[in-house]
């Protein structure tokens, strides 16, 4: 068997004590990030992956640390929508509506060792579909060409703006701003200088993480400044955390179907874990009707959405790793990271460095029980780190971020240009303009270029062989129905505010 | 409304001028079919439109903050700014402690805990980087380094 065989080079590299120590060490870290409020996976990946970068990790190492804070981060998230009501990320805002009143009600240790379990539920069974689905993607992956990729960033991009995002013309602006910031620099192709405006800073292009940690970082500073750190409410106490054998078998079936379609959100381009999340909790709400008082703290509530979110943790992995197009905010941070260490995904990736994958997916199985562990005997010392205020966390958080930034280039315009993204990325979530179009539109702009200008050297310049395959012409199709189609349906599903993902 | 109006005004023009400085690209004599004009040509032009619809259609206006706040937020900014230009000259620490303070002063007005906080996030951050992660970081400014 080739998988097995795989998986075995995978614990070969996740088993060394290294390897293991940075998965524990990712997990732990990820979970404090997730937990707290004001730092989700993506941006407490993107303030992380400078660091990362300059403590000279090598390729796997760095990828099973971050995947683990990944990972940890949505395990994370659950415990502050629980305890004071605040989703720690956007995907745990499902989570709120039952895990908080649960907690009002004196159960906030039920709340958590369920959604706990239905977190390992979703996540372990992603894992494994990651690992089935992966291999097979790769395989299909190779017959794309250059006019098959470009139709394929369209796809992430119309999905992206269509799916996530109240307004298109919004989000087509969030892409458009966001590729127009990739095209500055040398252009490859000629060796010319692009858009530069004469400024020397910018004839190598800006980097991604700069706009990274800007949009995502330095902007959550700015809101913090502007609410005054009032969203910090009062919460719940804890008490005595015991196992509710009984509400975690009832559960069984909501974590299962949840997982299934988190999972499938998570794969699709652009949808992400937010989507996972609430679709997750939306088809348990109408499986379990009127009688499932679902919003008034019911176990089936706080495992639907949970599972939902941590399968498509995973289920976005399977895009990224094979296609190099991340499937939501939080993977295209990682994408920049796998970006940064000079790998690129894409289906070369499982044939040419199967130690990199296979690491991967083998340290997340382990990462799993890891999180499993720390989440639910050992939760009480996360539920700690919550009464970290805000007016420590957030300047923290900003110095880490100038650190990090200064680290990679040790330039004062890279700091400048983290700040301007900073205020740019408030004025714009203000705008009900998503921000994750603009990273994406940086990280694959160059890309996407390119497979269109080398799809037209391929039929010297006849606009047609865009559309010239079945594949093609497919991805052409889902991403105009992708971008058009949430039009209509937002109407009949209406969607919690505060999805940004 | 009028905020949207505002911003699409602004995106349009923006994408103009992105587009028409597209124009002036150099190309070399090994140019390809599309070269390096259109890609952004076609974004400035994408993105001019979809600013053009925004303004057209705007959404309901978000809730901009007070005056006040938007004061904290500028003063925020300049340190930041201050911060980017004296993290190298100055060292970590007393840029760091200064900016952390100040930041923390904004998010919520107590004196004495921001000190506190300004002063603990730079010496703490500065171990944990120095020690903890081995960056190259210099504590203090040259002067004292002799």
């Amino acid at each position: 068997m080739d998988l097995l065989n795989n998986l075995a080079i995978g614990f070969g590299i996740a088993l060394s004590p290294y390897t293991l120590m940075l998965a524990v060490f990712g997990c732990f870290i990820g979970t404090i990030i997730g937990a707290l409020p004001g730092l989700g996976p993506s941006n407490g990946v993107a303030i992380l992956i400078p660091l990362t970068f300059s403590m000279g990790l090598d390729a796997t190492s760095a990828l099973v640390l971050m995947t683990a804070v990944y990972y940890g981060a949505m395990y994370g998230g659950r415990i502050s929508s629980i305890l004071l009501n605040i989703p720690g990320d956007e995907p745990a805002l499902m989570t709120t509506l039952d895990g908080y009143p649960m907690a009002k009600a004196g159960r906030a240790g039920d709340a958590l060792v369920i959604s706990g379990v239905a977190s390992f539920t979703g996540a372990f069974l992603s894992t494994v579909g990651l690992m089935l689905l992966a291999p097979l993607l790769a395989r299909v992956a190779f017959k794309f060409g250059p006019a098959e990729y470009f139709a394929l960033y369209l796809l992430a991009f119309a999905t992206l703006g269509g799916i996530a995002s109240n307004n298109q013309a919004k989000a087509a602006i969030a892409s458009c701003i966001g590729l127009g910031i990739a095209m500055i620099g040398v252009d490859n192709n000629s060796g010319l200088p692009r858009l530069t405006f004469g400024n020397m800073h910018l004839f190598d292009g800006i980097d991604f993480l700069v706009a990274i940690v800007g949009l995502f970082a330095i902007a959550e500073v700015f809101f913090f400044i502007e609410s005054h750190g009032k969203n910090t409410s009062i919460g719940v106490k804890l008490d005595k955390v015991r196992v509710p054998w009984a509400d975690i078998w009832d559960t069984r079936w909501t974590q299962l179907r949840a997982s299934v379609i988190g999972f499938i959100a998570g794969v699709l381009p652009g949808a992400g874990a937010s989507l996972g999340s609430f679709l997750a909790y939306m088809s348990e709400k109408s499986v379990a009707g009127e009688e499932g008082k679902f919003g008034t703290g019911v176990a089936k509530g706080v495992a639907a959405p949970e599972a939902g979110n941590n399968a498509a943790a995973g289920g976005a992995l399977v895009p990224m790793l094979t296609l190099g197009v991340p499937g939501s905010g939080t993977t295209a941070v990682l994408l920049a990271l796998l970006m940064t260490l000079n790998i690129t995904p894409g289906p070369t990736l499982f044939t040419e460095r199967p130690e990199v994958v296979w690491g991967l997916i083998a340290s997340l199985l382990i990462a799993n029980f890891v999180l499993l562990l720390m989440n639910v005997p050992m939760v009480r010392i996360f539920v700690k780190i919550l009464s970290v205020p805000p007016w420590v966390l957030l300047p923290g958080v900003t110095m880490v971020s100038f650190v990090g930034i200064y680290s990679l280039s040790g330039s004062y315009f890279d700091l400048l240009l983290m700040v301007a993204f900073g205020v740019l990325g408030w004025v714009l979530r203000k705008l009900d303009v998503p921000t994750v179009p603009i990273i994406l539109g940086i990280l694959l702009g160059g890309h996407m270029e390119d497979s269109l200008r080398r799809a037209m050297v391929l039929s010297d310049g006849d606009w047609t062989y865009l559309f010239s395959s079945g594949i093609a012409i497919t991805l052409w199709a889902v991403a105009v129905a992708g971008f058009v189609a949430p039009m209509f349906l937002r109407n009949i599903m209406k969607k919690p505010q505060r999805i940004t993902d | 409304m009028a905020s949207d109006r505002i911003f699409g005004a602004v995106v349009t023009l923006v994408a103009l001028a992105y587009a028409a400085s597209a124009i002036q690209i150099q190309t070399s004599f090994l140019a390809d079919p599309v070269g390096p004009r259109t890609f952004p040509m076609l974004i400035g032009g994408i993105a001019a439109l979809c600013g053009l619809l925004v303004a057209l259609k705007p959404d309901e206006d978000p809730e901009w903050p007070a005056v006040a706040t938007l004061g904290a937020l500028l003063v925020s900014v300049i340190v930041l700014v201050a911060y980017a230009y004296t993290l190298k000259p100055l060292g970590f620490v007393i840029p760091t402690a200064i900016t952390a303070a100040i930041l923390s002063y904004q998010i919520k007005p107590q004196p004495k805990a921001a000190v506190l906080a300004g002063v603990g996030l730079s010496l703490g951050l500065f171990f944990i980087f120095k020690f903890a992660l081995g960056l190259g970081l210099v504590a203090l400014p040259a002067v004292f380094h002799g």
